[in-house]
């Protein structure tokens, strides 16, 4: 604060409102997020207590023989903390060492994935087995203080098939991704090269279709999607599809929805890279696509890995689209959550649609903490930049 | 570039957008006129039933659908109807006789003038919160220590990056009869609440939900835009004399006025599609917005119907609106390009 010029300084007071403030919106940002997760770990008494420390520390979920001791804590803390640690230092030099020149990209989601599994071998099987072997050597240390139990995410991954949904989830955002970027890398780097005014009106006409509410095109889907197979069949003959319940056919409408954003995205950062780079290429004797090819993408990753955030986000929140083109036999999570409501008559059914709702946005979570940086780039890209 | 090759490089994502955004938004305009019906046709039916002596047997005439003589199914006809769904979602006469009669009540018993007033509320509501709350939480954190700056960030994008549906259900589960903060306020206030029985307080609920999720979205624009005000000015403000709010007034909201345009435009845009917020507390009963409206009549009826007539005549409405709501944004960004091209 020393090196600020005297006039600039602030009162005490405004310092104190402003941080007061601002802990006041922290607190409100991360409250429903924090208080579900706590929900979904207690029994159903706990989980709707009327005090909030029987949420917090779970009286219930505890007598029935769930819970953590001092011991579990400190020791679930401290794998956790070395966990964190090796992912952000000994793992990207793994990586570099070990992937072959040219694909660190691949090397870092085989490396993730291979840490992922690493991981939960680790803290799900072998210290929940070291502490059951632990905990009741130690007396009052090894005593559960804290209620905890995974039963809900049992039932809901388990016995209802979760998982299910889960690799249908994945299979339509991998492949809008995907196609999205693949297409939208393309016409991103084309409208950002081409200043003709065909190039303006197609910008122009992409941010209207920005604004149409998706439920428009979804009455224009329905009625072609339920009868495909009748209107296709002069084309195709009798093993013309039903478009209808097709997570191909909802990977194709969620990527032409997410296009109008993400070429315009792209674009925004295609125009960041001065143009000498590819008029340097061409007088080298590339043509303009192996100027994109070979000069132009290798210093696009970053751009192209903040959109493609975004693109996963728009497909892996949706619930209108594909609850309404999916059919129950491959519904994505997000919708799926919605067929818990009918059943949500018990406080344990509420607890179960909890933990799935929680299984949801962990993968969010992850997401923000890794990829901070981009996706605030990404959001400024648009608006800072014009 | 050649123009050659630039449909090279657009080609495909053009291909696509035509496919799945042109090519419906006119099949949906043409659907609006037509309505699709099975062929019905009525027919003499005598069902007779066992009794003495003789049988007792009545004849009626039934309407049964005609079916296709090879498969099985039933035959349709499409016709074209003209405004008739339009009418149907509208119903001019009864909003008329309604609004003549100055009865609330009664044209709020219409679906679609009741999704129409939610909406709009909803919409011109959040706009103003959600640029005032991003712009405090950038000022904000703007004045807080550099190195709590990145945890706060991250804190803050959470809501906005969260599933909009999961994030309703986190509040309404906050907010639910038995749900912490519904028995913390009877405690203080002493009574029972329901806080999803009546529309008002949902309502509220979804303002502050939609406040919630949007403001982080300000809040990262518009500290990106302060870290790019001019310091001089800000300096030569303060050697003028101008008192805190008067720097804040007439230095730094100009400078941001642009990043308030382009988030008041997108905020336009999301508010008025408002529907993820209706699925997760459950309010379908109580509030609903346009694009619910078009989504219920898409969904399967009972006996497996969908009124794809009624859903494309007002999906057709829920665009004008918009476009409506967007002429005068889009007027000034036209304006602002040829200025800035001259």
């Amino acid at each position: 604060m020393s090196d600020t010029p005297r006039a600039m300084r602030q009162p005490f007071g405004l310092r104190l409102g402003s941080a007061a403030f601002l802990a006041f919106w922290c607190l409100l940002a991360a409250f429903p997020i924090v208080w579900i997760t706590l929900m979904s770990f207690k029994s159903p008494v706990d989980a709707f207590a009327a005090n909030p420390f029987d949420v917090i520390l779970g009286p219930v979920t505890r007598e029935r023989g769930n819970g953590l001791s001092v011991l579990d804590i400190a020791l679930g803390l401290v794998v956790l903390f070395f966990a964190i640690k090796l992912a952000f230092s000994w793992l990207p030099g793994r990586v570099k060492a070990w992937s072959p020149a040219g694909q660190v990209w691949a090397g870092w989601i085989i490396g993730a994935m291979a840490y992922g599994v690493a991981f939960i071998f680790a803290f799900f099987l072998v210290l929940p087995f070291i502490l059951g072997l632990l905990n009741p050597i130690l007396g009052p240390l090894g005593t559960p203080i804290v209620g905890l139990t995974t039963e809900h995410y049992q039932t809901i991954w388990i016995e209802r098939g979760f998982y299910n949904n889960f690799i249908n989830s994945l299979i339509v955002v991998g492949g809008t991704v995907t196609i999205s970027l693949t297409i939208g890398t393309l016409a991103g780097y084309g409208l950002a090269r081409s200043g003709s005014n065909i190039a303006f009106w197609i910008l122009i006409v992409a941010l209207i279709f920005r604004a149409l509410p998706h439920s428009v095109l979804l009455a224009g889907y329905l009625p072609v999607f339920v009868n495909s197979a009748e209107i296709l069949r002069p084309w195709l003959g009798d093993n013309a599809p039903t478009l209808y319940g097709q997570p191909l056919a909802v990977i194709a409408v969620l990527v032409s929805i997410n296009q109008p954003f993400t070429i315009w995205m792209l674009r925004s950062f295609f125009q960041n890279i001065p143009n000498e780079l590819d008029e340097a290429a061409r007088v080298d004797g590339c043509t303009h696509f192996q100027a994109f090819r070979w000069v132009i993408m290798p210093v696009m990753w970053p751009g192209v890995i903040t959109t493609g955030l975004f693109s996963f986000l728009l497909a892996y929140n949706d619930y209108l689209i594909t609850a309404l083109l999916l059919d129950g036999t491959n519904q994505t999570m997000v919708p799926a959550i919605a067929g818990f409501f009918n059943r949500e008559t018990t406080t344990t059914d509420q607890v179960v649609a909890v933990a799935a709702a929680v299984s949801i946005i962990a993968p969010l979570f992850l997401l923000v903490m890794i990829f901070q940086r981009q996706i605030v780039s990404g959001l400024t890209a648009g608006a800072v930049k014009g | 570039m050649k123009f050659k090759t630039f449909i090279w490089f657009v080609g495909p994502s053009l291909f696509l957008m035509l496919l799945f955004i042109a090519l419906p938004l006119y099949a949906v305009l043409m659907g609006s006129f037509q309505v699709t019906q099975p062929v019905m046709q009525t027919v003499e039916v005598e069902s007779c039933s066992a009794g003495f002596l003789a049988q007792t047997c009545t004849t009626e005439v039934r309407t049964i659908p005609v079916l296709d003589e090879e498969t099985g199914d039933m035959l349709t006809t499409t016709e074209w109807v003209g405004w008739l769904s339009y009418e149907r979602v509208l119903e001019p006469q009864r909003a008329w006789a309604a609004i003549t009669s100055l009865n609330y009540g009664a044209l709020m018993q219409i679906d679609f003038w009741a999704a129409l007033r939610f909406t709009l509320m909803f919409t011109f509501i959040t706009l103003p919160l959600v640029i005032g709350v991003g712009l405090a939480i950038a000022l904000a954190v703007n004045n807080a220590a550099k190195s709590i700056r990145g945890p706060i960030i991250f804190i803050s994008l959470l809501p906005f990056i969260i599933t909009p549906v999961i994030g309703s259900l986190s509040i309404y589960w906050l907010f639910v009869g038995d749900g912490i903060l519904t028995r913390g306020i009877e405690n203080l206030l002493d009574r029972d609440i329901a806080m999803f029985a009546q529309a008002w307080t949902i309502e509220l609920l979804m303002l502050f939900y939609r406040v919630w999720h949007v403001a982080p979205f300000a809040f990262v624009i518009f500290y990106a835009g302060l870290q790019t005000v001019n310091q001089d000015t800000l300096e030569s403000a303060i050697i003028d004399g101008a008192s805190r709010w008067d720097r804040l007034k007439y230095v730094v909201i100009p400078h941001l006025m642009p990043l308030i345009v382009f988030i008041a435009l997108i905020h336009l845009m999301d508010a008025y599609r408002v529907f993820d917020e209706i699925v997760g507390f459950r309010a379908e009963a109580h509030v609903t917005s346009l694009q619910y409206l078009t989504f219920n009549f898409l969904q399967p009826d009972d006996a497996g119907n969908r009124a794809f007539s009624r859903a494309s005549a007002s999906s057709m409405l829920t665009m004008v609106g918009i476009v409506i709501l967007l002429i005068p944004l889009l007027r000034r960004t036209w304006r602002d390009h040829k200025g800035s091209s001259h």
